[in-house]
């Protein structure tokens, strides 16, 4: 019996398990404590999961970024981060222009809406470059090449970016018609956070309509089942491909601008981490699966926002909003550990069956 | 090699506005205005005007061959094409810049800039004029080193990297050898205030064409002549020239001084990590990102259990606390090891950046702030004595850099020819069939990640040691990147790749404070380009060389198939 | 006796199964053939066999000991060696490293005898190199011993990838189509060369192939298989004549055809 047992699963299976249950108890009794000690009301709770949603709802576009192009060339564009920067770095400069010049403060809807064509069009054309140069060669070659050039590319860029545009932190200027709040049904959202959620839900939807309705997205499809059958049926798979990191930059450039809106400041490395955040969510949710990735996003933007205060401060931990970033990190190795297919996980094969 | 097509106006045109676009990159991040304090010939050229001369004159030469065919004025007219395109878009630029305050987004548009790229010129007109000239004689200037031979062309490139290099080595040949008696008058010959003077370049120049001539024609004659002798004078010969090389390395401290022993420990501790690192990456194939977390337990631990200061716990001596660093550092190894070994290649590259970001985060927060010091570092800690020898400037660590890089690389080497080294091998070239072949697969990895952990851990004691302080934020990712290109520039898998990378990526950018802010720049640049044109490296491993190029040889050996089935 | 006994094995992979029920046992010092179209299981059979796919049901064992749930290298330690039917060598290493690797599971030196140098792991080295230089002659290949075994000529790499095979000193072969993509001259050399590997070494041998000359001509006995089920099993005569065999191939219509010629 034992002997059965040993055989099935081997030590790391049982060891992973065990570190698996160990940090199962430890987030419990953290949320257990921290409800126990009733230090916040149920308003705080409310307003740190609306604020997840809004975060996540970012995440979840950039998320597509990496899910589109991993379920198409199944490599990881390490550089995304840094296309979302692109485009809302530079917008920033736009920004200001506008506000300078009052436009923004009579047309802010409008000016709202310049800003985000200006943040799509620099983060497609970021995308689309670095396809083109830097990957577009290597397709064939073996996986960690391209992962090597797309980190490459990622530092590149930064670097490029702060060469360019300056190294400190910028604020994007104040709308002043989205300070304050909004009542729905009751409860009470900070504006900024409502358009947030209402716009990526928006693009979301969008997205998931173009995929699955519209001639380029069956092509899409189609190619990311598989590239050979689809070049004999006649679709052309570099244009497919191009589109593909078009897409993905046009969602992380939009990203940028509401990311700009729930926190205003900007700097050239500002990509890096929400990059690696998104990318946690694309795995969440199953990398190569579109509602996946958006379901990853909103999920991880939560457990980011609550985690702290709900488990952390439970265990005792002094300054727990200064792990915020490592909870997200946390989340990245546990889900690749133990559940790389994701939750939604499908089209990930592994090839040992 | 691949078939090119014929090189059309089309392609001419397209070189162009590339080379007019990588100029005014360069001048836009800043580098050209930063480089062009560097003197290199005293009041006549900087390097801030070489590296904006250099893409009309590499995209000439490179335009020329491949339009070249069979006669070479084909060649010269596209390249005069291409570079007057390249010095329109330049030219383009420099009206724009001048008449439009660029300076609001791009803060390097000054107008610095543009009196580096006008040459002085006033009138915006007769610089856009000169800009478009001067495009194409540099371009033509590249093609007209196609029709040289190769001899003639290896010589002069030779040359005018030598006196490039040594027109940057100024400052430091000055801190070096300043106070030495036999200097002053090499000094004056050579060098001016600022920049090698014109006689020291020609002379510089000349010297270099005729050593690479020489080398050419008469370059194989100390070899043959080595050939000749007896197996045993050779041996003997092998062994003089290794004890004569570990003399020269023991001096070096001696000889340079403070500043250049600085570097090298810096460099060297590098190599260190380069050695692990290149175990792990370059022998089993494990891209690891999160490998500064390694350097970092190394550290932390001989800062804890060695320091005096606040923190004080057990005040061990550098001696005591370095196998425990060392240890520490492969039990951590062995330990994140385990978990994220059964991944895919991808999937461990991103788990393991994820491991060393939680590291930094954790030990940067207050939460370990009473044990580890949090931002404020662990400080205090003691030099490493030897009886009464205390390493206690740059010159006394080196010998314990030196120490660690032996002892690294005589392991890294013994492993790599032997059971374990090709058992490594094999995973990085195929897990399936190595695991068919009875290799534990798990085990096996873990051994590697294990051992380049314990060189990190090696590696991140002494830099403890040799700061006396350490602060949370050395310890970021860039270190991994770092490490993690200069194996990739030396040749993945190779030793002497890795020290000649360490030597080019860290030894650079710490001579010369303009290099060290493109650093990651052009590191990232870098990694870009080794991956896209010399993904085996510039001092690839003699004869097990790529992994990287295998699916074309797959390719190959399908379509092999496919034609004798 | 029986050196390999595959008993009710299946696999499935999600609904499709791809094998299904197979019973064969193989004979110590046999060469047994395991014929059939493609996709009618056969690599899979191998797959499961040497650990690479976990069987859905039914055991298999060598030796009198089962192989199921063992990962694929104690499989290796145990004496199961295979070929691959797309060459898979180390191809960024030598010929002679690729023997080497294949000795590792009979070598014994770990880091500390690496680092080292000690006698035994000298000792040892010495002894693999000569018996990976052997091994290199036996199999016909000379003078390419530090040679990459992507450079070399695609014959010359079947040759390597059995050599490799061979240097675990495997009681059974596994050989994934030996012959495939070869003219008529080198496959009769490499029929040739499978015999003698049993007669000389006395391994017992499992083959997969697809060219019937090769298979009628050195097997003991065969199996066919035809999506995953086991429709024949006997000597190469008995199986010539097997109205079942020659359906799966050919189609019902030469089937009936050919028992028209037999009547």
């Amino acid at each position: 019996m034992l002997q059965r047992f040993f055989r099935k699963y081997d030590t790391t299976d049982i060891v992973m398990w065990l570190i698996g249950a160990a940090l199962a108890v430890i987030v419990i009794y953290g949320a257990a404590r921290t409800l126990a000690v009733g230090k916040y009301s149920s308003d705080v709770w409310r307003d740190f999961i609306i604020f997840g949603l809004a975060q996540g709802s970012v995440y979840a576009l950039i998320a597509l970024g990496y899910t589109l192009v991993y379920g198409i060339l199944f490599m990881i564009n390490f550089a995304h981060g840094e296309v979302f920067t692109g485009g809302v770095f530079t917008a920033y400069f736009v920004a200001v222009a506008l506000a300078n010049s009052g436009f923004s403060d009579e047309h802010w809807i409008l000016s709202l809406l310049i800003l985000l064509a200006v943040a799509v069009v620099v983060s497609m054309s970021v995308a689309v470059l670095l396809e083109r140069i830097a990957y577009r060669p290597l397709r064939n070659a073996p996986r960690l090449v391209p992962l090597i050039t797309a980190i490459g590319a990622s530092f590149f860029l930064q670097y490029t970016y702060r060469g360019l545009y300056g190294s400190g932190v910028k604020t994007y200027p104040d709308i002043k018609q989205l300070s304050g709040t909004w009542v729905f049904f009751g409860i009470r959202i900070l504006r900024t956070q409502a358009v947030v959620i209402v716009a990526s839900v928006v693009l979301m939807v969008g997205l998931y309509i173009y995929v699955q309705r519209t001639k380029a997205g069956k092509a899409m499809r189609a190619v990311a089942e598989d590239k050979e059958a689809a070049a004999l049926m006649g679709i052309d798979v570099d244009r497919v491909i191009v589109n593909t990191f078009a897409l993905g930059g046009a969602l992380a450039g939009a990203a940028g601008i509401l990311y700009a809106m729930l926190f205003k400041q900007v700097n050239a490395f500002m990509g890096f981490i929400p990059g690696i955040k998104a990318f946690t969510a694309a795995v969440l949710g199953g990398i190569g699966n579109v509602p996946g990735a958006m379901l990853g996003g909103l999920f991880l933007g939560i457990v980011e926002s609550l985690g702290p205060s709900l488990v952390l401060d439970g265990l005792g931990i002094r300054s727990p909003y200064q792990l915020k970033d490592a909870i997200a990190f946390l989340m990245l190795v546990l889900v690749l550990i133990f559940r790389p297919t994701g939750i939604l996980g499908e089209r990930l094969s592994e090839k040992k069956a | 090699m691949k078939e090119e097509s014929p090189f059309t106006y089309r392609d001419a045109l397209q070189f162009g506005l590339i080379a007019g676009i990588l100029v005014i990159f360069i001048s836009l991040v800043g580098m050209v205005v930063a480089f062009n304090e560097r003197y290199i010939v005293a009041q006549t050229i900087t390097l801030g005007q070489i590296i904006v001369f250099l893409p009309p004159l590499t995209l000439g030469y490179y335009g020329a061959r491949r339009a070249k065919g069979r006669q070479g004025s084909k060649g010269l007219l596209m390249s005069l094409l291409l570079g007057l395109v390249a010095g329109a878009v330049v030219a383009g630029f420099v009206i724009l810049g001048t008449s439009v305050n660029l300076r609001t987004v791009f803060i390097n548009a000054a107008p610095k800039l543009f009196d580096v790229l006008t040459f002085g010129r006033e009138s915006a007109a007769a610089a856009a004029l000169w800009a478009i000239a001067g495009g194409g004689l540099l371009a033509v200037l590249g093609g007209v080193f196609t029709l040289l031979s190769s001899w003639l062309r290896r010589a002069l490139v030779m040359a005018i990297t030598s006196v490039v290099l040594i027109g940057i080595l100024q400052e430091l040949l000055n801190i070096t050898f300043g106070s030495r008696n036999w200097f002053k008058p090499v000094n004056e010959f050579f060098f001016e205030q600022k920049g090698l003077s014109w006689t020291g370049a020609i002379v510089i120049f000349v010297v270099t064409v005729l050593i690479s001539v020489w080398r050419t024609f008469y370059g194989d004659r100390p070899a043959k002549a080595m050939s000749r002798m007896s197996p045993q004078s050779q041996r003997s010969i092998q062994i003089g020239s290794l004890v004569l090389g570990g003399i020269i390395l023991l001096l070096v401290p001696r000889f340079l001084g403070p500043y250049p022993s600085e570097i090298l420990t810096t460099v060297g501790i590098y190599i260190i990590m380069g050695l692990g690192l290149n175990i792990v990456v370059g022998y089993a194939g494990l891209l690891d990102l999160g490998y500064v977390a390694f350097f970092a337990i190394g550290a932390y631990t001989m800062g804890i259990l060695t320091t005096v200061g606040k923190l004080s716990t057990m005040e061990w001596s550098f001696w005591l606390a370095l196998p425990a660093a060392v240890l520490l550092a492969l039990m951590a190894g062995i330990i994140l090891g385990i978990p994220v070994l059964k991944m895919r290649g991808d999937y461990l590259a991103i788990v393991t950046l994820g491991f060393g970001e939680i590291i930094r985060i954790v030990v940067l927060s207050d939460w370990l702030k009473p044990s580890i010091g949090g931002a404020q570092g662990i400080l205090q800690i003691p030099k490493a004595h030897i009886g009464g020898y205390e390493f206690k400037g740059p010159e006394q660590v080196y010998y314990l850099v030196l120490f660690g890089i032996a002892l690294v690389a005589f392991v890294a080497w013994r492993l790599r020819d032997a059971r374990l080294g090709r058992a490594w091998k094999a995973v990085r070239e195929d897990e399936d069939v190595a695991e068919a072949m009875g290799i534990h697969l798990v085990n096996t990895k873990l051994m590697a990640f294990a051992t380049g952990a314990a060189f990190a851990g090696l590696s991140g004691a002494i830099f403890a040691a040799k700061l006396g302080s350490i602060f949370p934020h050395s310890f970021n990712l860039i270190v991994s990147i770092n490490v993690l290109s200069l194996i990739i520039v030396g040749g993945i898998g190779s030793l002497p790749g890795v020290v000649a990378g360490a030597f080019i990526l860290v030894g650079m950018p710490e001579l010369l404070r303009e290099f060290a802010d493109y650093r990651m720049l052009m590191y990232g640049a870098l990694l870009v380009v080794m991956m896209l044109v010399k993904p085996e490296g510039f001092v690839p491993e003699a004869t097990h060389q790529r992994e990287f190029h295998e699916d074309e040889e797959e390719i190959e050996a399908d379509s092999l198939a496919a034609e004798t089935s | 006796m029986a050196i390999l006994e595959v008993i009710n094995v299946t696999k499935q992979f999600g609904g499709l199964t791809a094998v299904s029920d197979l019973s064969i046992s193989i004979a110590d010092k046999a060469i047994y053939s395991v014929i059939g179209p493609n996709g009618a299981g056969k690599t899979t059979l191998f797959n499961c066999a040497t650990g690479f796919y976990r069987v859905t049901s039914g055991d298999i064992v060598l030796d009198g000991d089962s192989l199921v749930g063992l990962r694929p290298d104690v499989i290796a330690r145990r004496g199961i060696s295979r070929t691959y039917q797309n060459i898979r060598l180390f191809q960024n290493l030598t010929a002679v490293e690729n023997v080497l690797v294949g000795h590792h599971p009979r070598m014994s030196a770990g880091w500390f005898g690496a680092v080292f140098n000690t006698p035994h792991t000298r000792q040892e080295e010495k002894e693999a190199l000569g018996k990976a230089r052997e091994l290199l002659q036996f199999v016909g290949l000379n003078g390419v011993d530090k040679e990459l075994a992507k450079n070399l000529p695609y014959g010359a790499q079947r040759r390597l990838e059995i050599a490799r095979a061979l240097a675990s000193e495997p009681k059974l072969l596994f050989l994934d189509e030996p012959t495939a993509g070869m003219n008529p001259s080198e496959t009769s050399g490499m029929t040739e060369f499978i015999k003698q590997l049993r007669d000389t070494l006395g391994i017992t041998i499992l083959l997969i192939e697809h060219d019937m000359r090769v298979v009628m001509q050195i097997s003991d006995l065969i199996s066919v298989l035809d999506y995953g089920k086991k429709i024949a099993e006997g000597t190469p005569d008995e199986i010539r004549n097997n109205p079942r065999v020659i359906e799966a191939y050919l189609g019902r219509g030469a089937a009936t055809q050919h028992e028209a010629q037999a009547a």
